[in-house]
């Protein structure tokens, strides 16, 4: 089929587009990592919020945890479990020496681990907040996020409030880094948009839609539907949980409620992503992250100051304007693009 | 196949079912009928689980499923339609027949199973039979008050159900399409042996189709029989034509 051909080369052109990008725009580097961090909080927010109509106010919480287990688990890859406590509390203090090698396997090993954390934690929270739905679902959700950033806040042995610093990548020069963490981001926001794609094209795909138009009827129909449901959060999660890792890394200081847990910026962001790019679309919430990133970064570059009133204006606009986000408008105007197939006898047949 | 023993139901100050017993016969089609707010809907509520029973058995070949949640009900091959229908609006009509497939056997993996054109063919020949094949790219959303019916109709028969309990099949249908549905009820029950257990206002529909009808009053029991004692009773046509 000539779409499927036709969406290959779009995916080819994006990745070496972005590579390009950030070869040519080094100093901009570790804003286009970020970008593909915000496509992969809007793409999983999307799994949730768009394709099953659970508004999640919460799913930041598993970037938190994910970063929290991963710099955790390096630390204690150099110190021992016993020894983490007394790094932490030497709050940053206790300088590593430490080689690419050991680094970049502590990274991996971190950011896979807090994946997997991540799964279980959306596999039990799942069984409690996925029986709540419409508004009560979107509260909880943030009340989980709150309750458990406050828990890590005045949690000593991984640095409380005062947070905890992650030992420097072994640079050597200093784009390095910035590199790395592109690179990073760029696999994972693929990977993610690969296996989303795919998960919504599958029998999984309908069953979250059918959740998503009437859950009750689902339930009559014979669906397993909190399967479905905590089976969808669990995917968001191992994707939150090592964007988190990957993060916690890049930013080499953690602290819970800026850094781990930012509720109200990149937990906010992620639904306001996925609306401006058109909520329940494969490509929404990635067209809806790039460009909201860009007016993010311009915002707050130019208009410092007034960045969240800009922010908030932006919200007012998609709103009011576009309701369906972007690639939800394109798909009513111009369904033949996305393969959407109306023949022409059935639009007579119904009126 | 259905057995009610006594079954009770209030809601609030509001009996709305009292002490109800019925038999719904494997193979056959069974009506159930009686004026506005006798509690016909809430028997069909209480038999596919969406609320608990006070007191009385529900059996579904002699299992007690009274206790048993929505779920697990419709997975025992027990489906029923709703009288304000209930599809799902913003799939097109082949996706709504598409995830309509039997629940019973699934395994995990089933979860990501990709559309086979096994499925496929049966769902478009559904649609095929219910008279909505060339409206299948619709948004199901988009189809009018009667089409919508007739999806509902179809999409149960996707589940490849052992018994359907209808409630109110042709209201809002077209009177001309009618016979035409009443037509394809026999079928589904004849070529495709599911049990019909119906609830109908339209005495012409349920009188040529019944093989056995129950008429409840005030949420009990008034009547029951054969579709020429039915018509006959003049509890229910007093029932019906006035008193209450």
């Amino acid at each position: 089929m000539s779409i499927y051909k036709r969406d290959l080369m779009i995916y080819v052109g994006i990745s070496i587009f972005s590579i390009v990008l950030a070869l040519v725009f080094p100093a901009y580097i570790t804003q286009i990592a970020v970008m593909f961090l915000m496509v992969i909080l809007a793409q999983t927010w999307d799994l949730q919020g768009g394709q099953m109509g659970y508004n999640s106010l919460g799913n930041i919480m598993f970037f938190g945890i994910g970063m929290y287990v991963s710099a955790i688990i390096q630390i204690a890859m150099l110190y021992g479990w016993g020894g983490v406590g007394e790094y932490t509390s030497a709050s940053g203090s206790i300088k590593v020496e430490i080689i690419k090698s050991n680094y970049l396997y502590g990274m991996f090993i971190g950011a896979f681990a807090a994946g997997i954390i991540c799964v279980l934690f959306a596999f039990v929270f799942g069984q409690i907040f996925l029986l709540f739905r419409g508004p009560y679902f979107a509260i909880g959700t943030l009340g989980m996020v709150l309750a458990v950033a406050e828990l890590v806040s005045s949690w000593e042995w991984v640095g409380a409030g005062g947070g905890l610093s992650l030992p420097v990548y072994p640079a050597e020069d200093p784009t390095e880094s910035g590199r790395l963490y592109f690179y990073c981001f760029l696999a994972i926001s693929a990977i993610c948009f690969a296996f989303i794609s795919w998960v919504v094209s599958t029998r999984f795909g309908l069953a979250l839609n059918a959740i998503r138009d009437d859950e009750a009827k689902a339930e009559a129909m014979g669906i397993r539907t909190l399967r479905y449901k905590v089976s969808s959060w669990m995917i968001s999660a191992f994707f939150l949980g090592l964007a988190g890792a990957i993060f916690g890394n890049m930013s080499n200081f953690i602290e819970p409620l800026e850094v781990a847990f930012p509720t109200i910026t990149f937990g906010v962001f992620m639904v306001v992503m996925a609306l401006l790019g058109g909520k329940g679309t494969v490509w929404g919430p990635v067209v809806g992250a790039v460009i909201f990133h860009i007016i993010k970064e311009t915002t707050w570059t130019y208009m410092l100051g007034y960045q969240w009133v800009a922010l908030g204006l932006l919200i007012i606009v998609i709103v009011i304007f576009f309701n369906q986000g972007i690639m939800g408008s394109l798909a009513e105007r111009y369904p033949h693009w996305f393969g959407i197939k109306i023949e022409e006898d059935a639009e007579e047949a119904t009126s | 196949m259905i057995v009610l023993k006594d079954v009770s139901k209030a809601f609030g100050g509001v009996q709305a079912n009292k002490k109800v017993s019925l038999e719904v016969e494997e193979g056959k089609i069974t009506g159930l009928i009686g004026p506005n707010g006798s509690g016909k809907t809430t028997v069909f509520n209480s038999i596919v689980g969406y609320h608990p029973i006070d007191e009385g058995s529900i059996q579904f070949r002699g299992q007690e499923i009274s206790e048993m949640p929505v779920q697990s009900i419709a997975r025992l091959g027990l489906l029923r339609t709703f009288q304000q229908t209930r599809i799902y609006s913003k799939m097109n009509c082949v996706e709504n027949m598409l995830i309509s497939t039997d629940n019973r056997n699934v395994s995990l993996w089933d979860m990501f199973g990709s559309r086979t054109s096994e499925i496929q063919d049966k769902a478009e020949h559904l649609l095929e039979f219910v008279g909505l094949y060339r409206k299948r790219t619709l948004k199901a959303g988009d189809l009018s008050f009667g089409q919508q019916k007739l999806l509902e109709f179809a999409m149960a028969l996707m589940n490849d159900p052992d018994i359907l309990l209808l409630d109110e099949p042709t209201a809002g249908i077209n009177p001309t399409l009618i016979n035409g549905l009443i037509d394809r009820l026999h079928r589904a029950n004849t070529e495709f042996g599911i049990t019909l257990f119906v609830i109908e206002h339209n005495m012409r529909v349920i009188m040529n189709m019944a093989d056995q009808i129950y008429c409840l009053s005030n949420g009990q029991m008034l009547a029951s029989g054969k579709p020429e004692d039915i018509q006959n009773d003049k509890r229910v046509i007093d029932a019906y034509l006035g008193g209450h």
